[in-house]
């Protein structure tokens, strides 16, 4: 480049995206981006049309999500882009790398309530990692190039650009700016040495270790350096809700998910150990449970990108600040150097392998449909998928009943808990992994949250697979009312809402329903065979419980088993 | 436990409520807030002090660094730091006790920036204990309107708080 050439504001921004290799975005139109979806008509970029804004940010972060790619989307001023708005949220609590672009109304008329305006920039605040309000179209090329190099750097999330109509109208002579240049974002990239060497005498030390990781090492792409760790030192690895399929579920050392409805055996090995190795995660209450009790009797070694994650709910003994894999690596060479033999935790992982054979994860089997019988079959048959996930039940059970082995092929909303977010997801996933089986794990509740989007992935061609695990209840809730509340099952009751495969016809989708386990299997085939969006009406047992389960407040050891 | 903390931060629209936002959404208390440009038009400088435990202060200076149009925060050593605000106080007079508040005006450094009638208005400037003290003294003659500025701060000596590269 370097050569200056003469454009509008519209056209500006296509380059500018062109520049970032953007090749599928997700967006709705509407008036003030007219100029914009102008250029996009006949733009180089697969642009889907969704049915609803929130599934325009949902699906971009399921794309960013399955492929460590910037997800981006686009929508309207005012109520396009406050439907943005629970998408957005939902990406910066789980770290996605996402750019929200939004149409504003013209400039003159900011500040007046003018038709469709929203101060999106003042809503997004605090659930962005940073926005912007474009006031002069010479500021639209490096303000891209800044959002785009914020949301994917560092701890990563996403970043909003809020485009009034006349500055894409506005000429530019436009140039891309090669590199940015930000006085007050200089993310941290390597760990502190001094640090480090710390961390390892701190392991070689250790007799009863665990590694506790998050969706940290699948933003830095560190697993391999992980499970060099986690061999070198032969110590059990727990792997959270945001972590699953960084370390594989078939390794040996692999105590699955910790926390509230994580494996008893990973809560014990947490509550026992004597050095916890924190890498990429922020100690979640879900995963901590009563935070005084948790991990009494350990140190713990903290590695994450975000210093303001080192001590904010669990106090840290050796705080590491860096990215993952660059300090996994100086870790590993750091504890080779020191000779550790495995043999020091050899009854360490004696006492964990009891564990997992005295604690399986387990759920009663009868002639009845079990939503974990579900998961395990769609886990026999296409062990490659990517699982995205609804939220509640639905979203537990794929998370235990599946055996991850590889990043990025579990996709779940973590933080922010967002029904709905599994089915644009998946849409998303496939779009940006479309070699992949695409399964969205779904709840009855959270599916008619979203079902809309069924339009799109028939008018694109995204054959994804929603299995929804229809129990007529919004489960989860109904679980805490069933162990909490005396099972008065206040508004949690959501049966015959609608005829699921009726309504996946209804958009020219293919449906299926079943009813007894022996239909699962070829059911779960006929719909990857159809190659097209499908949608399976799994009828299971209504009030099959969640288990094992931590009560709210409890210490993590204090795990209740609760299949019938 | 007060900690007046010195923070760079680029001088354009919405970098204030970016700040002020974040306080308030993770429940830091502002006791009191001032901003201005520096000696660089393109950084202005806050100068906030809160209130909180060391892990409270931890976690501010920490979230004030994520934001992105923050350039540097600075924790500012109590003793090795000069304060001062400003107040503005409009007090009631009649000819009987004019001269007594000129006289307390006197002892404490501040001016009479405006005589009225039956009013006037001192002005002062200083650590926020010396405007609390001038405050409690003129509350006798009855005080009609107050206005006070946040704290500013600066380190003593050769120290300062800079951009850096």
């Amino acid at each position: 480049m370097g050569k200056k050439t003469r454009m509008t504001g519209a056209r500006a921004l296509i380059e500018s995206l062109y520049a970032e290799k953007v090749d599928v975005m997700f967006g709705y139109p509407g008036g003030v981006l007219l100029p914009i979806y102008d250029e996009l008509y006949d733009a180089d970029i697969d642009h889907i049309l969704v049915r609803h804004e929130q599934a325009a940010a949902h699906a971009a972060d399921g794309y960013a999500r399955a492929t460590g790619k910037v997800g981006v989307c686009l929508a309207t001023s005012g109520p396009g882009a406050t439907n943005l708005v629970t998408g957005i949220a939902n990406a910066y609590m789980d770290s996605v790398p996402m750019v929200a672009i939004t149409g504003q109304v013209p400039r003159p008329l900011i500040g007046n309530d003018a038709f469709q305006e929203a101060n999106i920039t003042g809503i997004t605040l605090p659930i962005t990692k940073h926005n912007y309000l474009v006031t002069d179209v010479n500021d639209l090329p490096w303000i891209i190039k800044e959002a785009f190099h914020i949301a994917s750097t560092g701890r990563q999330g996403p970043v909003l650009v809020d485009i009034p109509k006349d500055v894409t109208t506005d000429e530019i002579d436009f140039e891309y700016p090669e590199k940015v240049d930000l006085r007050g974002y200089k993310p941290v990239k390597t760990g502190h040495k001094m640090q480090i060497k710390r961390g390892a005498e701190a392991i070689i030390k250790a007799r009863r270790p665990v590694i506790y990781i998050g969706g940290g090492i699948i933003s830095s792409n560190a697993s391999k350096e992980l499970l060099e760790l986690a061999e070198t030192i032969n110590a059990p690895v727990t792997t959270t809700l945001m972590a699953k399929g960084a370390f594989p579920d078939t390794h040996p050392l692999c105590v699955g998910m910790p926390g509230m409805h994580g494996t008893k055996y990973a809560n014990f090995a947490i509550q026992e150990s004597d050095l916890l190795i924190a890498i990429g995660v922020r100690f979640d209450d879900r995963v901590t449970g009563k935070v005084d009790s948790f991990a009494p009797n350990a140190r713990i070694i903290h590695i994450d990108i975000d210093p303001a994650e080192i001590s904010k709910n669990v106090r840290v003994d050796i705080p590491i600040v860096g990215n993952a894999r660059s300090i996994l690596k100086m870790l590993v060479e750091f504890i080779s150097e020191l000779n550790k033999s495995k043999s020091t935790t050899t009854q360490w992982m004696k006492k964990v392998e009891k564990w997992k054979q005295l604690y399986p994860l387990k759920y009663l089997m009868d002639k009845s449909l079990k939503p974990q019988y579900i998961v395990e079959q769609i886990n026999e048959l296409y062990p490659d998928s990517i699982i995205v996930t609804e939220v509640g039940q639905n979203q537990m059970w794929a998370a235990q009943y599946f055996k991850y082995t590889q990043p990025r092929t579990f996709i779940s909303s973590g933080g922010l808990g967002t029904m709905g977010f599994g089915f644009p997801a998946a849409m998303g996933a496939k779009k940006g992994r479309p070699d992949k089986v695409v399964f969205d794990i779904a709840g009855d509740g959270s599916f008619q949250m979203n079902s809309q989007e069924l339009a799109t992935v028939v008018k694109n061609d995204i054959p994804v697979i929603v299995a929804i695990l229809n129990n007529g209840f919004l489960g989860m809730v109904r679980q805490w009312q069933d162990l909490f509340f005396d099972k008065r099952y206040s508004f949690t009751s959501i049966d015959d809402s609608v005829d699921f495969v009726k309504l996946a016809e209804a958009y020219g989708a293919f449906g299926l329903r079943v009813t007894k386990p022996e239909e699962v299997g070829p059911a779960l085939k006929e719909a990857v065979d159809s190659l097209r969006p499908t949608v399976i009406d799994f009828v299971v047992e209504r009030e099959e419980n969640v288990s094992p389960m931590v009560p709210a407040g409890a210490a993590i050891n204090e795990i209740l088993d609760l299949e019938a | 436990m007060k900690h007046t903390l010195a923070i760079l931060v680029e001088n354009k629209s919405g970098v204030l409520t970016r700040v002020a936002g974040l306080f308030s959404r993770r429940g830091f208390n502002i006791e009191s807030l001032a901003v201005g440009v520096t000696d660089n038009p393109e950084i202005s400088r806050m100068t906030i002090v809160v209130s909180g435990d060391d892990h409270v202060l931890e976690q501010v200076i920490k979230q004030l660094n994520k934001l992105i149009d923050v350039i540097r925060v600075s924790d500012l050593e109590p003793g090795e730091t000069i304060e001062r605000e400003l107040a503005l106080f409009k007090v009631k007079v009649d000819k009987g006790n004019r001269s007594e508040v000129m006289q307390i005006v006197d002892v404490f450094r501040a001016q009479i920036v405006d005589v009225g009638v039956k009013s006037l208005i001192v002005g002062v400037t200083g650590t926020n204990d010396k405007i609390d003290a001038i405050e409690k003294l003129l509350r006798g003659f009855g005080i009609v309107e107050v206005v006070r500025t946040g704290t500013v701060a600066m380190n003593r000596g050769a120290k300062t708080v800079k951009p850096g590269k």
